[in-house]
């Protein structure tokens, strides 16, 4: 019998949400547990500040750029690696319950795998693998699916449909009669993606999703190995948690985010520092990505808006917590407690305010891009609790999980398992990370890389519809945590910024073999 | 409005890929995701595999210019053209071109998703033929 390895997910989750990282606002004493007795990470980041490439790069150990789904609506080919595929090789069972989002979640013609499972009633489907065996999907061979609401062919939003209809309507719509996300705004003040939601408590699907994992847990046996990514779709919008969980945390007493200027002055001022789509995202000149509402403006984002959706974020983050501790104290029922890896992080972050933006687009700052993530060894390997300030990112998971499970990370993984401390980051050498940004929509492209190192966080525009390709951003985190001051042009950081484009110069030029980019088959 | 459009160069005639497109119920075995169809005159309704059906008005079938045009009719339309051309390049060298229109913008990238699946099953038919 190995190490059993609980892969936890949450959807567009900050880095300072957490307790354990000196979040103020949610309670979240499970996660701050796991932490206090494993690894936590200070500064990891995304391969993309979305979710279809950010989730692809979890399973491949990918960036974008090789493993081909670059944006939202672009589908991961079904035979893309998989290292569910290599640990179901080793003997795990393995299982995805909550939100995966490696195909479009908008599926008129029911092509993709993840939205037809549900209405076959199959566990999983047989396709190719990416070594040319046929098996189950992607590796996993069981799939129980969750999104954002209760729209839409996959799972939960079927159980709603078949058990409690009468509470549907108690969630947000999230798109609206044009399929774009809606701007509609609700909860006290008005902010897009609010609504008070009548359904109870245990029919959310944060709850759902820790239900369902709790039950696949209980079929399996006692000395099976098993690899379970519990995904919670929250607290990504729209925030609707039910409302009998809202009171606690009133939203009239949350305090302004500190990168959120309360004078539009000072916002715009910082904005126009920054490339120039940032400025018009704000003014409502320009929509370059589905992602957030088309037809919200940022500017006319109000504070008491911002309190209201920190507010409304924080509450779901609790919810996640309680609920990862139920499915914690499942498994220590079972005996399993001393014997299973857990690991937490999310696929990018949410703006939540900062620079008076709200949502997500290829806006490269700690915002999106800076996440939580821990990692609590199996208590059995008696592991030495430690604080990683490295960089280190998302395509270190797959090969991380392998090394859990004693296999070796395979010739496609370009990320290298996570280090366990700052000495192991050190020998090596963790110290950039890369993000990535292509999107293309009705005309409008938008081409972006950037690099973190403990000290710097450097961007550069490709071009497209709105830079030129000699637009970017550099920030020295050391004085400027909070990304306000943009050096690209400053002449005391030429060096800096010459060495920082040599880091992505080599990421761009790096050795391996690129899946074909693939096809934007659907908005997300 | 949205306008979008994939093509594939396809290695067999511009005749035997037209000959794949040109019927309107032929849809099913060309347009993944689509399971059935129902043809009266120009009215089309096609059933895709989650079980939405799409009614279609056919507005061109011009076995001259080799060009099929059709437009949804379902009501969350405010308008669509979909038109498929078959251009021929050679004696078995053609280039099939699926053009979609649409308001909302949004429903074109749907349907447009799905015309590149068509576009590979239009050519695995058409070549297959082709070599028989």
């Amino acid at each position: 019998m190995g190490r059993k390895i609980l892969f936890i997910t949450t959807d567009q989750q900050r880095y300072d949400t957490l307790g354990a990282n000196g979040g103020t606002l949610a309670r979240t004493p499970v996660l701050d547990g796991l932490a206090a007795q494993g690894i936590r990470y200070e500064r990891c980041q995304p391969t993309s500040v979305v979710c279809m490439p950010s989730r692809a790069s979890m399973l491949t150990g990918q960036y974008p750029s090789t493993h081909g789904a670059w944006m939202n609506g672009v589908p991961l080919a079904v035979d893309a690696p998989s290292v569910a595929e290599n640990l179901h090789d080793a003997g795990y069972a393995t299982a995805l319950i909550g939100k995966a989002h490696f195909e479009p979640f908008m599926d008129p013609f029911g092509r993709f795998a993840e939205n037809s499972l549900a209405n076959l009633g199959i566990p999983t489907i047989e396709q190719d693998w990416f070594d040319g065996r046929r098996g189950v999907h992607r590796g996993f061979d069981y799939l129980e699916f969750a999104t954002h609401g209760v729209m839409g062919p996959l799972h939960y939003a079927k159980w709603m449909a078949r058990y409690h209809p009468e509470a549907m309507g108690g969630f947000y719509q999230v798109v609206d009669h044009d399929l774009n996300v809606s701007a509609v705004g609700g909860g006290d003040t008005g902010a897009p993606q609010v609504k008070m939601n009548d359904v109870p408590r245990e029919w959310y699907h944060t709850d759902w999703v820790a239900e369902r994992t709790i039950d696949w847990l209980a079929g399996q046996g006692d000395d099976q190995d098993w690899f379970c990514w519990m995904s919670f779709p929250d607290p990504h919008h729209p925030w609707d948690p039910p409302r009998t969980e809202v009171g606690r945390i009133p939203w009239r007493d949350v305090a302004l985010p500190v990168n959120y200027p309360e004078r539009a002055s000072e916002r715009e001022s910082l904005l126009d520092a920054k490339a120039r789509h940032w400025r018009a995202w704000y003014d409502g000149r320009l929509v370059s990505n589905y992602e957030a509402p088309a037809k919200w403006v940022p500017a006319t984002l109000t504070s008491d808006q911002v309190r209201e959706v920190n507010a409304l974020n924080a509450v779901e983050v609790e919810l996640i917590d309680e609920a990862i501790g139920r499915v914690l104290h499942a498994i220590a029922a079972r005996g399993w407690g001393d014997d299973v890896d857990v690991i937490f992080t999310t696929d990018h972050g949410e703006l939540q305010g900062d620079f008076g933006l709200l949502f997500k687009g290829p806006y490269h700052v700690d915002g999106l891009m800076r996440l939580p993530l821990i990692w609590r060894p199996a208590p059995s390997t008696k592991p030495l609790p430690s604080v990683v300030r490295a960089p280190v990112s998302l395509v270190s998971l797959a090969a991380t999980f392998l090394a859990v499970a004693g296999k070796p990370a395979p010739a496609w993984v370009e990320g290298p398992s996570l280090p366990i401390n700052d000495d192991d980051a050190l020998v090596r050498s963790f110290d950039a990370t890369v993000t990535e940004w292509d999107s293309a929509l009705f005309g409008v492209d938008v081409h972006v890389r950037s690099v973190v190192t403990t000290g710097h966080l450097y961007t550069e525009y490709r071009p497209g519809t709105m830079h030129d390709g000699s637009e970017g951003e550099l920030y020295d985190l050391s004085d400027d945590p909070l990304q306000r001051i943009n050096r690209f042009d400053d002449p005391a950081y030429a060096n800096v910024r010459a060495t920082l484009a040599e880091r992505l110069q080599s990421h761009e030029d790096r050795p391996g073999e690129r899946a074909v980019p693939g096809t934007l088959m659907a908005p997300v | 409005m949205a306008s979008l459009r994939h093509e594939r160069r396809i290695s067999a005639s511009a005749n035997v890929v037209w000959d794949v497109v040109r019927r309107p119920e032929s849809i099913p075995q060309w347009f993944p995701g689509i399971e059935s169809c129902t043809v009266d005159g120009n009215r089309r309704v096609i059933t895709t595999s989650i079980g939405l059906e799409m009614p279609e008005e056919i507005l061109t079938i011009d076995n001259l210019l080799r060009r099929f045009a059709y437009r949804v009719t379902a009501p969350m339309y405010r308008f669509h053209l979909g038109v498929i051309d078959v251009i021929a390049l050679g004696t078995n060298d053609s280039l099939c071109v699926y053009s979609t229109t649409a308001e909302p913008d949004l429903l074109a990238l749907l349907i447009d998703g799905g015309t590149v699946g068509a576009l590979d099953e239009i050519q695995r038919i058409a070549e297959a033929s082709t070599k028989e």
